[in-house]
């Protein structure tokens, strides 16, 4: 979708301000925030992609209001209230629905450890070939899907370089619509400055950005 | 809860250290409370994942990595062949940092990361990611302004210098392996691994410099 999360290359979101040591968070609700979001993924009833995508639904005003764990949360209580985890009665009155089942956390602490350290990756075998080698010329595609993707508007209709190979992952557009995982290759490809920018671009130099093999097509 | 007016004038989470608690802390409070006891999640878990990303997974293991790659040749080898298998040998992956690619500062290149679309980073050898990072103003400019950017950092680079931005929005992440710095070379593992910074494995810093 067309949204402000993909904010690549404009002007005017106001001054950098790196905060000189800065704590890991900022106040004790912020880390229950990451925690909370963590140990809720754990019923396994949304995956990353579709995560990402809920919070590139808050509306564009509020998205650049609002910090990064508030959107979190937002994201976070929109999820679980869809996956029926929760109801929206539960959450204004802050405590379960009389009659509630009590259920059993997927998520314990002694298995934290070992999930964080396993993490989730996304490479997944494929019987689909890759169409494209490295130093092939390439072009993102001009394509502008409601949902969920991974194609900065920046890029397309812009010429690269396909500079590697990462096998085939999951496909981000397919997997947040709950379409399944639907891997293809993704490819890391780099883009010149003055391709996307233009002669007064940022001078010598490139973009380089991992690209599903969808996003692309021969140039 | 974004149709609710009274929210409409929060806290930001950046906004820290003067107010009183907003109604985001409030509200997660009560989050928390109604998630524990419908059994959605347990408390000791919590407990144990804010542990793990304010006391073990941050910024020092990427330095680890660094430190390493200066004084080891094979390793620095590994690294730039397979960053994900190198980084493992030194205890670290899992959660974002499942696919690592390790990109090498030199004197002609330097290298800077940024995920463009939310706050992509990898985690498993630098933590959470500074607000900064996550910030619109960051993320917007990073890879249309990379030289103004770092300028404001404090780090002014040669036009003869290629800048090379990584926007990581899948799920490669990327580690910058700055320049080790001059008149380091009686330095160990451990001592070297004190000069490298947070910033300077995002690319927005050198290594030996006093920034984060």
């Amino acid at each position: 979708m067309n949204g402000v999360h993909d904010m690549g290359g404009m002007h005017g979101l106001g001054p950098i301000a790196p905060e000189p040591n800065e704590p890991v968070f900022h106040a004790p609700w912020e880390a229950r925030a990451l925690a909370l979001t963590l140990a809720a993924g754990a019923w396994r009833r949304w995956n990353i992609d579709r995560s990402r995508h809920q919070r590139e639904l808050i509306p564009g005003p509020d998205y650049l209001r609002l910090g990064y764990y508030e959107k979190w949360i937002t994201g976070l209580i929109e999820l679980m209230v869809q996956s029926e985890l929760v109801t929206r009665e539960e959450i204004a009155a802050g405590r379960p629905a009389p009659g509630a089942p009590k259920l059993s956390p997927p998520l314990i602490a002694d298995q934290v450890a070992g999930v964080l350290a396993k993490g989730g990756p996304t490479t997944r075998s494929s019987d689909r070939s890759p169409r494209f080698e490295v130093d092939d010329r390439v072009r993102a595609r001009n394509l502008h899907p409601t949902g969920h993707t991974r194609l900065p508007r920046y890029v397309r209709g812009h010429l690269g370089t396909i500079t590697r190979r990462h096998g085939a992952h999951v496909f981000p557009d397919a997997n947040a619509r709950g379409g399944g995982e639907q891997p293809q290759p993704l490819y890391q490809v780099r883009f010149e400055a003055d391709e996307l920018w233009g002669r007064n671009g940022f001078g010598r130099g490139a973009v380089y950005l991992d690209l599903w093999e969808d996003y692309l097509e021969p140039a | 809860m974004r149709d609710d007016p009274e929210h409409h004038h929060h806290h930001h989470d950046h906004d820290h250290g003067q107010d009183p608690p907003s109604d985001w802390a409030l509200r997660v409070k009560a989050l928390e409370s109604l998630m524990v006891e419908k059994g959605l999640v347990d408390s000791a878990a919590l407990d144990a994942i804010v542990d793990t990303y304010e006391h073990k997974v941050g910024p020092r293991n990427g330095a680890r990595v660094v430190a390493r790659a200066w004084s080891d040749p094979a390793y620095k080898a590994r690294l730039m062949a397979d960053a994900t298998a190198a980084i493992a040998e030194l205890g670290y992956g899992g959660r974002q940092g499942e696919h690592m690619v390790a990109v090498e500062n030199t004197p002609q290149v330097h290298n800077l990361v940024v995920c463009t679309l939310c706050s992509c980073y990898p985690w498993s050898v630098l933590g959470l990611p500074p607000v900064w990072y996550k910030s619109s103003p960051y993320r917007s400019r990073a890879v249309i302004d990379p030289r103004g950017v770092l300028a404001e950092f404090g780090l002014s680079l040669s036009d003869e210098v290629e800048v090379r931005v990584w926007d990581s929005t899948a799920e490669i992440r990327y580690l910058v392996l700055p320049e080790r710095p001059a008149g380091t070379e009686g330095l160990d593992v451990d001592a070297l691994a004190e000069l490298v910074g947070r910033d300077s494995m995002i690319g927005v810093a050198l290594a030996g410099a006093s920034q984060p």
